[in-house]
């Protein structure tokens, strides 16, 4: 019998009344205990037996996406994906400021931290409707044969904040997000009503955990790093083969004027 | 309303007290939705019409353009929830009775019955992703009923010129978060006791004239 690769859906990292008063236990009970479970569980039916059964959780994000034209399983993909990295992008005891090599990076491409709050806050306050809004680091690469950097740098690789409607992340971007706020009402209407601006405030003095936006970014730079060797590999592979087909065509030449 | 030769919009009143749609809709709700949700639009919608005038008068069709989305959000959140207030109506007055007359037909022909009806409009509603409103409208030029979706909070207008609203009902979270949580289709299921179809009958009488 085949086995079928489920989904679970994963707890957030402390319990559910650990971030009162800011976020109240009811919400943690009707957003991770409702909304999220049912995007798992209605994943895992979408899938099973599907060749996306036993494909990682963000290689079905970014397959399903299907450059824009949405597959039927993507909302719920990608829904247990933000709503994983939401919970874990929040901390009891959070909020303050960052430090280290985030807050330099912070630094240097919002200007200041306070900048890059107010972008941040009004990217996630003008998100009409339901959505999402991200930090996130770019490394400027492109999904296009000849629109690759060709001398990557430091400097080229940045930190920007985005927001996306209903379901989609920045992973379909190529993109490594490094903190999200849920701005669908269902994540703020309990505590806050209609003010969703009070929400996010909150969210930012209270809640974030830097820490983990900190371990995010070391991880996306070391993935970018790793994925630069494989570009170079590959690239002094193809200079190989490239030479010895080189040689095949003047063989074929001489062959020719000796038949005739 | 009129300021410098520019209309403004003002938030229209409730026919019927907040606490009037219970227990299908909360009061609780009603008063949030009105005067907070509506009336944000309606503040909003007047902003970007100001900052379009004046982008206009002074040529600058960048600003212009880049208003364009406030002025769909915003107005079509005061065009959709002007049209939802007169959608609902108290059961003491008539809210939930059944469409009669010429729409009643219109509906036995189009969709087989009134049951059938409701549930297409409730499983749209309930399958609708995000944010958005389920339209039960008349296409003038078809000549027929249809039952439609829009995202956010686009006008019916966008899915043509010719789709007339009858009914919409919100699906946005606030509409029913408060009292109905994450059971979109609990709250679908209960609006219809305070659907009021005399406005609906109405809207598509005007709309049918008789040949």
């Amino acid at each position: 019998t085949k086995v079928s690769a489920k989904f679970e859906l994963k707890p957030p990292p402390y319990p559910l009344n650990a971030l009162e008063p800011h976020m109240s236990k009811e919400t943690f009970e009707y957003h991770w205990g409702k909304h999220h479970r049912t995007y798992v569980e209605n994943l895992n039916k979408q899938i099973a037996g599907t060749e996306l059964d036993g494909l990682s959780l963000e290689k079905i994000v970014v397959a399903t996406y299907n450059k824009g034209d949405l597959l039927p399983p993507f909302n719920n993909a990608a829904q247990v994906w933000n709503h994983d990295f939401f919970w874990e992008s929040m901390k009891p005891g959070g909020g303050g400021k960052p430090s280290g090599e985030l807050l330099e990076l912070i630094e240097r491409d919002f200007g200041s931290f306070d900048k890059f709050i107010g972008e941040f806050k009004t990217a996630a306050a003008t998100q009409f409707g339901s959505g999402w809004a991200w930090l996130a680091y770019k490394a400027n690469r492109l999904n296009v044969g000849n629109a690759v950097n060709p001398n990557p740098s430091e400097e080229d690789k940045k930190l920007a904040v985005v927001k996306s409607p209903n379901a989609v992340n920045p992973l379909v971007w190529d993109y490594y997000p490094l903190l999200t706020i849920d701005v669908w009402e269902h994540a703020y209407y309990l505590d806050f009503q209609n003010r969703r601006p009070d929400y996010i405030s909150l969210f930012m003095e209270k809640l974030v955990s830097w820490d983990a936006v900190s371990a995010r970014l070391e991880a996306a730079k070391a993935e970018v790093a790793e994925r630069e060797r494989e570009d170079e590999r590959k690239s002094v592979e193809e200079d190989k083969t490239s030479d010895s087909e080189d040689e095949g065509y003047l063989d074929n030449n001489s062959d020719v004027s000796e038949a005739e | 309303a009129q300021s410098r030769g520019l209309q403004t919009f003002s938030l229209p009143d409730l026919p019927y007290d907040y606490g009037a749609l219970e227990p299908a809709i909360s009061g609780e709700i009603m008063q949030l939705h009105h005067q907070k949700h509506h009336q944000a639009y309606v503040t909003n919608y007047n902003k970007a019409l100001e900052q379009l005038h004046d982008a206009i008068a002074k040529g600058d069709a960048s600003a212009v353009a880049k208003l364009q989305s406030a002025i769909k959000f915003n107005g079509g959140g005061h065009i959709n929830h002007s049209i939802f207030w007169k959608n609902l109506a108290p059961i003491s007055e008539g809210g939930g009775e059944p469409p009669k007359g010429s729409l009643g037909w219109a509906i036995d022909m189009n969709f087989g019955s009134l049951e059938s009806l409701v549930q297409k409009i409730n499983t749209e509603g309930a399958a609708l992703q995000g944010s958005g409103w389920v339209w039960l409208a008349l296409d003038k030029e078809l000549k027929k009923l249809v039952v439609e979706t829009t995202a956010n909070q686009d006008p019916l207008v966008i899915k043509g010129a010719s789709v007339v609203p009858l009914l919409g009902i919100d699906v946005w979270e606030h509409a029913y978060y408060l009292q109905y949580k994450n059971v979109r289709p609990d709250y679908l299921k209960n609006i219809w006791k305070v659907i009021n179809w005399k406005y609906a009958s109405d809207v598509y009488e005007k709309n049918t004239p008789l040949e």
